[in-house]
């Protein structure tokens, strides 16, 4: 049976991990090399890079640790963060990653989705989208989540799914940040049009959440955190362990 | 000496640090002699089944790979790799592959359009009741869980399948005859569990 994937999310600028860390035994607890083997070692079933160096100098830093992190940890590792072009696709597969995340550079120029695609296979293409309620609908926000685009969340991911897709990763912006749990009701109506596997993100707070999320939305494939992990408040075994005990297949 | 032969096909970087990481010397050639030298040859692959059998073919590398086979030298198919072991794939249409193991590349079943397609994620291996576990699963438990990418799957090779999955239906996880033998699952992504397969097949 195909198990629920738990996925931690490590944010780089300038070869560091941002957002702080709190681990007992890991000597330097923002070295993304580090903390990728860490989570890899400790149950995590995919992770998360995301780029966010401003500079160029900062950008050659973060193809280096991708490097390194490629070659030392050996689970799904999914690249995401200023990518607007095949050779931004490029530079990262060749440095390891197994699929890339497209985000304001999709919105920018959708038919990178569909270019990409036809050139990596669908499977390499993840739509990261940023979600916000504006006056009772759901509405794409780009600029990590500072801008409203006006687009209609759902038919911005139809339009996704129909370029070639191949797996969603859901933010909420209205959960994110909140800790009281991941927006169920935006990820069912994203699960109601989607036949790709879609990743849920934004507002876990306890292991429970998750628990809550893959009960209430079986069409959810993974959850994806940051903080919760990075500062020891969940451990991934023990929320592993939880998940098993509520019946929710779990790779152990 | 492990030799990853290089097609055109597929991102090789993960295949060949997983083999530095246990310490395995690699090389990625698409020369016969280079690869001829090896004692042990991975075929990797990803993407349509068509574009890689025309690929593999124009290198003229087809031939070597049925060289590897009768020579008895390990020889592992991985994802795309493994399917084109296989007698035919009916993949947008109906190719021939190599051949090497009996069976036919089909869509993994999907009534009602229940089952997301590809499979993507970690599923658990099952090992086939009374016959002896591979030497390449040697370290690796029933229910052990792997990670698959893939929409086909190998049918029609009851006689070869080494290890099965539970996706809807069963579907054949790993297949093998003598010293040919197919991964559907990645190992190179597939963790401790994966590793330990490189590290069988690096043994055998």
């Amino acid at each position: 049976m195909i198990t629920k994937r738990i996925i931690p999310c490590l944010d780089v600028r300038d070869g560091r991990v941002v957002k702080g860390t709190n681990f007992l035994g890991l000597r330097d607890v923002s070295s993304p090399v580090d903390l990728a083997k860490f989570y890899s070692e400790n149950g995590a079933d995919e992770l998360v890079f995301y780029d966010i160096t401003a500079s160029s100098d900062g950008r050659k830093l973060f193809t280096q640790i991708l490097t390194e992190t490629a070659s030392n940890v050996f689970i799904p590792l999914t690249v995401g963060g200023g990518i607007s072009s095949l050779e931004d696709f490029d530079r990262v597969l060749k440095c390891g990653a197994d699929k890339v995340s497209v985000n304001s550079g999709a919105l920018r120029n959708p038919a990178l989705i569909c270019e990409a695609a036809k050139r990596y296979g669908s499977q390499c293409v993840v739509l990261s989208v940023d979600v916000k309620r504006v006056d009772g609908t759901f509405h794409v926000f780009a600029k990590g989540g500072r801008e409203d685009t006006g687009r209609d969340a759902l038919e911005w991911i139809r339009f996704g799914l129909s370029e070639g897709a191949g797996e969603l990763v859901i933010n909420s912006i209205d959960t994110d940040g909140v800790k009281e749990g991941f927006d169920l009701e935006m990820l069912d109506a994203v699960c109601a049009i989607s036949d790709v596997p879609v990743i849920a993100s934004g507002g876990a707070g306890c292991a429970e959440d998750f628990v809550r999320l893959f009960q209430a939305l079986p069409g959810v494939d993974a959850g994806l955190a940051a903080s919760i992990f990075h500062f020891g408040e969940v451990q991934i075994r023990d929320l592993k362990a939880l998940l098993a005990d509520n019946h929710i297949p779990v790779r152990r | 000496m492990t030799g990853i032969i290089d097609y055109g096909v597929g991102n090789l970087f993960s295949l060949r640090s997983s083999l530095a990481f246990l310490g395995e010397e690699t090389v990625i050639s698409g020369d016969k002699e280079t690869l001829a030298a090896c004692e042990r040859i991975l075929l990797p692959g990803v993407g349509a089944f068509e574009d890689a059998a025309r690929k593999l073919r124009e290198c003229g590398l087809d031939q070597f790979v049925h060289e590897t086979a009768e020579r008895g030298k390990p020889l592992l198919g991985i994802c795309l790799g493994m399917q084109l072991l296989f007698e035919k794939s009916y993949e947008f249409g109906c190719h021939d592959g190599l051949g090497l193991l009996k069976g036919n590349i089909v869509p993994i079943p999907n009534p009602d359009n229940a089952l997301k397609i590809p499979q993507i994620g970690w599923n658990g291996l099952h090992f086939p009741e009374g016959k002896q576990k591979s030497p390449l699963f040697r370290d690796v438990n029933e229910g052990d869980c792997v990670y698959f990418v893939h929409s086909y799957y190998a049918a029609d090779c009851a006689g070869s399948v080494l290890a099965t999955t539970e996706y809807g239906a069963e579907l054949t996880a790993a297949a093998g005859k003598d010293n040919v033998m197919g991964t559907q699952f990645h190992p190179e992504k597939s963790g401790k569990v994966g590793l330990s397969i490189l590290r069988a097949f690096c043994d055998l």
